[in-house]
């Protein structure tokens, strides 16, 4: 018997938590691959009078997307050109990305991964014969000239397991423990009173304890990842937890940098990656390393056929390219699936065992090959283990070994964010170099304004997920562009001298940040339901009225991402409720207090996402998203940033279409 | 495949005001029940399985079971943890047995240097710490 109704979680929410105020000259937001490059980095340039803390709403050791680890660091530039990778970027990216930034990011990557190395980070290497050694064989590192395992032109094998807690080791110790606030979950950046378009601090509170945190600040770094939970997933049971993305990210980055006036850039670019199906276990290294194909339903290896080439053909120069940008090759798997030619395989089987032929034909003995087979047995699995543990659970309960049979991959539900191979997120200033063009108008057109990585609004920073327009950052370049953001940090706050100052009174923060608290205990007692109450709504609830909105009509797996001017403008009629009803959020106890505000910042960033698919009338990524009333890229009209600016005092957004400048030569495109 | 925790080896972290569990969980989920003094995994279809809770409890307590949804019964997947290496265990539905053993650390715990007292030389140029002689982009469009 579930009577009374009280609350579900341990930690109960009290109506009146302690105000607690921070004064720092600089405050992280966020404790992920980005912040600790931050972290780590900044007191290298800050002398002690300088203070700063880091907010976390997890664990640094195990936060943000590197939490379970990961099996490969996907930027090293290695022996290749920077040029090139920025060549690759713009392909993935249908063209329409930000050079400055990315050959900046280009130029500082590698050393991160060095110092990952140093830090404990086993890196794969090859040795003199070309063999394999694991990241714990005695072999030179990076800085003095190892080779790294290489599985694209751009990837290298790690034993990643412990990634994170070796990354984030040095940040804290660089900081101090003392000024890591772990368990500290942010809901508002907040302006200068004194100052237009200046920022002035924070407010959060803690998930442990009923405290609401206020902090000054000058300058601000906000790093909180991507979005996931934002469309339906296609496991909405239990399953609902094995998101590709990791779960706990919500879209903070956006929607606080967003609700202060910050330019957002390119947010109708989503991620959807093709991935095993169910368990959401990496492909990379099945593609890459053992060299696996996909295979339909007949049998057929789809994407090298004459069909799937003359498909590519009408997304020139994009689909010329050796590496199919990822959206095409989206593109063509959906197309197999609307056809009926389903289920799509990858064919570990085939892989594996062309491997072992191989050293059959070049005439190796049973025994080595037994032993060979180890190895890459352990190889294959090490992939999933390392990150994406639930992939080898569902291998494990359904008896699959990928030798004697193929694996179903499928594209998820859509995600958004700035560092994988997707692009969206805020629009920044570039490096304060000549070779960064110089444009005219407002920020929102501009490409530099005298602090790297700085926002549109003054004092404002932000890197990694947050970062739009310049996709292909990974772990290693977004660890490198928080330590870009560190010096700028620095410098930013060397430079001006005021004193920031928040509008609201503390109490008045606390107020709001608490709400769904007061309303709890206010209407608690209409109900005997936990959940089900005419006055409030929860925030599971919620949650899944806004998945079910976005997938019916904003392009979900439900139409296999498809969606039009129409489906748009029913999905944002459903948001403005949605965004009204968020204000009816209720919380009995602090975890879902976290939740309330979790889904308060997707609501936001999904409204973002929508009005830039709603302008932008072509559609950029298939096999992302299409709009069945304007179904083609159209490079002529559209090959522009689309650029969204927030208006705090008149609660306006405004969209407009922005000059994309080319740095890196365009003959020839790749 | 949520976590869920053994209650004959749980002890609460012996009372301790902050357990490990409740630590580590990147998404808020693992609690400790105090009149219980045992932890449990409070929302299941929020877990990423991400191991972090397994991989740090003191105990062994939590294990994981595959999601109700997709997962057939019978498979595990459990890790060992030292502070240089991981042992996997898998077990398969049909009783089969595989066993991985990776490297995933080459420095002591605590030994990452994090260049404490190390200044950077100008503030005003783009190098981070330890770089000189930054690159401009040649090949311009
Ligand atoms: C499934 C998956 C696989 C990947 N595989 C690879 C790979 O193989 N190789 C590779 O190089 N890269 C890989 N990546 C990419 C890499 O993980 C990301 O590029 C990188 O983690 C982004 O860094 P970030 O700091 O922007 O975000 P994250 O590392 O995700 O950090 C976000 C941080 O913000 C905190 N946070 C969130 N909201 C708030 C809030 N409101 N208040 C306070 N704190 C908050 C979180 O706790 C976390 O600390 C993968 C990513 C995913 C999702
Ligand atoms: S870490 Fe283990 S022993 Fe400690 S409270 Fe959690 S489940 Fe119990
Ligand atoms: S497996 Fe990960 S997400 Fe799930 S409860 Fe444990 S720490 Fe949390």
């Amino acid at each position: 018997m579930a009577l009374p109704n009280k609350p579900r979680g341990e930690i109960a929410a009290v109506v009146d938590p302690e105000v607690v105020e921070h004064s720092c000259d600089v405050l992280i937001v966020g404790g992920g691959m980005a912040a600790c490059g931050t972290a780590f980095e900044i007191k290298k340039w800050a002398d002690d009078s300088l203070k700063i803390i880091l907010c976390d709403k997890a664990a640094m050791e195990r936060s943000g997307a590197v939490a379970q680890g990961l099996s490969a660091i996907n930027t090293y530039i290695g022996e290749n050109a920077i040029e090139d990778y920025v060549k690759m970027v713009r392909n993935d990216l249908m063209g329409v990305v930000r050079e400055d930034l990315i050959y900046d990011l280009g130029r500082h990557v590698d050393e991160s991964v060095k110092l990952f190395e140093e830090w404990g980070l086993p890196v794969w290497k090859k040795d003199a014969d070309g063999n394999t050694l694991d990241g714990a064989k005695p072999a030179p590192t990076l800085r003095e000239g190892g080779a790294p395992v290489r599985t694209g032109k751009w990837q290298i094998m790690i034993n990643g397991e412990s990634y994170k807690c070796i990354v984030a080791e040095p940040a804290k110790k660089a900081l101090g423990e003392e000024n890591c606030m772990e368990r500290t979950f942010i809901v508002k950046m907040l302006l200068d009173k004194n100052l237009d378009n200046t920022i002035a601090g924070a407010v959060g509170f803690s998930t442990r304890e009923n405290k609401v945190h206020v902090f000054t600040c000058k300058a601000a770094l906000v790093a909180c990842g991507g979005a996931v939970n934002i469309f339906r997933p296609r496991s909405t049971g239990e399953g609902k937890g094995r998101a590709w993305y990791p779960v706990w990210n919500a879209g903070s980055t956006y929607t606080m940098c967003a609700q202060v006036g910050a330019t957002l850039t390119m947010m109708e670019n989503r991620f959807t990656p093709a991935r095993f199906k169910d368990g959401y276990g990496p492909v990379g290294a099945w593609f890459l390393l053992f060299k696996a194909k996909v295979q339909n339903g007949l049998g057929e290896f789809y994407a090298g056929s004459d069909a799937a080439k003359e498909e590519l053909q009408k997304f020139m120069p994009y689909g010329a390219s050796a590496v199919t940008p990822t959206c095409l090759r989206n593109h063509l798997m959906v197309n197999e699936f609307k056809e009926g030619r389903g289920p799509i395989y990858m064919a570990t089987d085939v892989a594996l065992n062309a491997f072992l032929e191989e050293k059959r034909a070049a005439g190796m003995n049973e025994k080595d090959i037994k032993k060979y087979w180890k190895h890459l047995e352990s190889e294959a699995w090490e992939d999933f283990l390392d990150m994406s543990v639930g992939q080898a659970g569902l291998w494990a309960g359904a008896n699959i070994e990928p030798e004697k049979t193929g694996s179903e991959i499928m594209p998820t539900e859509p995600y958004m964010l700035g560092s994988h191979s997707g692009c969206c997120g805020i629009w920044t200033s570039g490096p304060d170099e000549d070779w960064v063009p110089t444009v005219d108008g407002t920020r929102a057109h501009q490409y530099k304004w005298g602090y790297n990585r700085m926002t549109t609004v003054d004092g404002l920073f932000t890197a990694g997920d947050g970062v739009g327009a310049s996709g292909h950052k990974f772990s290693s370049g977004s660890h490198a562009e928080g330590r870009i953001v560190a010096k700028q940090l620095v410098k930013y706050c060397r430079d001006k001298s005021h004193t920031p100052e928040i509008a609201q009174s503390a109490q008045e923060l606390a107020d709001e940040i608490y709400a769904p608290v007061k309303l709890y205990h206010e209407h608690v007692g209409a109900t005997t339901h936990a959940d089900v109450n005419p006055n409030y709504v929860k925030p599971s609830g919620l949650m899944m009225r806004l998945m079910k909105a976005t997938d019916e009509y904003g392009g979900g797996v439900a139409t296999y991402y498809m969606t039009s001017g129409k489906l748009l403008g029913i999905c944002m009629d459903l948001l403005e409720l949605m965004r009204e009803d968020s204000e009816k959020m209720a919380a009995g106890d602090l975890h879902e207090l976290l939740r309330c505000w979790e889904n308060y910042h997707r609501i936001w960033c999904v409204e973002a996402h929508i009005r830039h698919i709603q302008f932008r009338e072509e559609s950029r990524y298939p096999g992302f998203y299409y709009r069945s009333d304007f179904p083609k890229v159209d490079d002529e009209n559209w090959k522009c940033f689309v650029n969204s600016t927030y208006d705090p005092k008149a609660g306006e957004w405004k969209c407009e279409k922005v000059d994309c400048v080319n740095i890196i030569e365009t003959d020839p495109w790749l | 495949m949520p976590s869920y925790v053994d209650p004959s080896k749980c002890d609460g972290c012996k009372g301790g005001d902050k357990t490990a569990c409740m630590y580590i969980c990147p998404n808020d989920l693992m609690v400790l029940n105090v009149e219980e003094m045992r932890a449990y995994n409070q929302e299941p279809d929020a877990c990423w399985e991400c191991y972090s809770c397994v991989k740090i409890c003191p105990q062994g307590a939590i294990m994981v079971r595959g999601y109700d949804d997709f997962v057939p019964m019978g498979g595990q997947v459990h890790p060992m943890r030292s502070s240089d290496s991981i042992m996997w265990t898998v077990k398969f539905r049909n009783g089969n047995v595989k066993r991985f053993k990776f490297p995933i650390r080459t420095t002591a715990e605590g030994a990452a240097n994090e260049y404490a007292g190390e200044k950077g030389a100008n503030l005003d140029d783009e190098c981070l710490l330890l770089e000189s002689d930054l690159p401009s982009p040649t090949k311009l469009a």
